[in-house]
């Protein structure tokens, strides 16, 4: 009964959305730019916003995080330090997005000079996803058996060797699920790249650019009373681009475990 | 045979955390011969095995006094590298523990450690050790395909040709025939008789009838004391203690 009211719920928010944005959907949608604050044109530098920040979000907290997730499960064990720092990951994890925002705002906005940019935007995303990846990849280590570490150790492997060889190779579909989960986070989060990466409608040219995202494009046009029409098209393209980093997502995490086994 | 001591136990004691798992052993291993440690579970086989090659090391809180010496020097000097060690004293368990990967990659595995990459070398390498590990026959048209589709018995002379490749001098082996049936049973004991005149072999058999089909001596272990020690022939024909005695002829165990 509450597997079936959550799947309810859920699918009546997607087609709800999917139902009012499609029909706005046509090429000129997905490759123009917005024009007129958005009311005419497309969404194209919103779709490059989103992804470019979501890049660099990724491509900052995965090493920090699959490295701490080492650091923590390999290198240490359970002791002061480690328990420092998993207080403060779970703290992390806790922190609501626009704390997140806020933080960016001040430090790599302000404080670093950087300005409203995708670097700016990245970066504060990478800090809010972190805790995500650094969970799902220690659930992965753990779940690799003692016995391969042993094996890796009797055949003379050092403990960098046995965590590159024996250990991260299969714990690679659990860390990967993390990575995934913090990708979708990343596309659709608003309140943090609204106050990190600016809004601007112009296609980006560098990293030091402002962008808007294509959830902030959607929150805008909602919330200023733009375009509803517009507002939905974004919507229903953001709902649909989920489902397909998730599906591609899927699809090669099977055939990488499917050739292992 | 020789004569020749490969490994010195020199009252060596072992604890984990507070409680002793060897007390004072003094036991030589000749090279080139296969030895026997037995005993009822909990007596500290294994942990003299692992103790061989540091493995031992991995347990937290884990200590020792007295020490082991590999072809007369001591395995704790700290000068000595760990890795150097376990690629002379290899090691096989007592449930076969395949990496999730290729057979090839598999065996390949310790050369690569130990800094092989040449492909032809590589080759080379593990087609011999399959050979020596009595493997090759069965899986030379599939080198390429995972190990976890082998048997349980091929699993673990998988493992025996894993160690062989790295070309140890003393080989260790946990209860390698626990979990198999008569003929993988056979076919590995046939294939440690075969290796004894190139590697000094310490087995903890899978059963009495075991040690003595394989064994030129043996030890016998009961709760972290080596109760005797002999030839196999006396320890299984004409025990001196009677605590051996009782083990050997059935009576507790």
């Amino acid at each position: 009964m509450a597997a079936l009211s959550t799947m309810g719920v859920m699918a009546l928010i997607i087609l709800q959305v999917l139902s009012e944005g499609i029909p706005v959907f046509s090429p000129r949608f997905f490759l123009d730019s917005p024009r007129s604050m958005g009311r005419e044109g497309g969404i194209f530098s919103t779709i490059i916003g989103t992804i470019a920040l979501t890049v660099v979000a990724i491509v900052v907290a995965t090493p920090l995080g699959v490295g701490t997730a080492i650091f923590l499960g390999e290198y240490t064990r359970e002791g002061r330090i480690s328990r420092v720092i998993r207080f403060g990951i779970g703290c992390l994890a806790g922190v609501p997005s626009i704390i997140f925002g806020l933080f960016g705002f001040v430090f790599f906005v302000i404080y670093l000079n950087m300005g409203w940019s995708i670097l700016s935007g990245g970066l504060a995303l990478a800090a809010m996803i972190l805790p995500t990846i650094i969970c799902t990849a220690e659930e992965a280590l753990k779940a690799i058996p003692y016995s391969f570490r042993e094996v890796s150790y009797s055949l003379g492997g050092t403990k960098w060797e046995t965590v590159t060889r024996a250990i991260l190779p299969n714990a690679i579909p659990g860390i990967f699920t993390g990575i995934i989960l913090g990708v979708c986070r990343s596309i659709e989060e608003t309140a943090v790249v609204i106050l990190t990466a600016g809004s601007s409608l112009i296609i980006p040219t560098s990293l030091f650019a402002p962008v808007r995202t294509m959830s902030v494009h959607f929150y805008i046009l909602a919330r200023e009373g733009i375009s509803m029409e517009m507002a939905y098209g974004t919507g229903a393209a953001l709902i649909l681009l989920v489902l397909f980093v998730n599906i591609v997502a899927n699809w090669r995490l099977n055939r990488y475990i499917r050739k292992r086994a | 045979m020789s004569l020749r001591n490969k490994v010195s136990i020199k009252e060596f004691s072992f604890y984990y955390g507070s409680v002793p798992a060897l007390k004072r052993i003094n036991l030589e291993i000749r090279a080139n011969e296969i030895f026997a440690i037995f005993g009822p579970a909990r007596s500290g086989k294994t942990t003299l095995l692992k103790s061989l090659n540091r493995l031992t090391d991995l347990v937290y809180g884990a200590r020792h006094t007295g020490t082991i010496l590999l072809d007369e020097k001591d395995i704790y000097d700290p000068k000595l590298s760990l890795t150097q060690l376990r690629r002379r004293v290899g090691i096989v368990f007592d449930l076969p523990i395949a990496l999730p990967m290729s057979i090839y990659e598999n065996v390949a595995y310790g050369p690569r450690l130990n800094g092989i990459t040449r492909k032809k070398q590589l080759d080379e390498t593990v087609g011999k050790a399959l050979r020596s590990g009595a493997l090759w026959e069965e899986v030379k048209d599939r080198l390429h395909t995972s190990a976890l589709r082998l048997s349980g018995g091929q699993q673990q002379r998988l493992c025996i040709a894993r160690i062989l490749a790295l070309e140890p001098e003393v080989l260790l082996l946990d209860e390698p025939c626990s979990g198999l049936d008569p003929i993988s049973t056979a076919s590995i004991e046939e294939t440690l008789t075969r290796l004894k005149k190139d590697y000094t072999i310490v087995l903890v058999p899978h059963n009495i009838q075991q040690a003595s089909r394989v064994a030129d001596r043996a030890g016998f272990f009961l709760n972290g004391e080596l109760i005797e020690e002999g030839t196999a022939y006396q320890i299984f024909t004409g025990p001196k203690e009677k605590q051996t005695e009782d083990y050997v002829t059935g009576r507790f165990g």
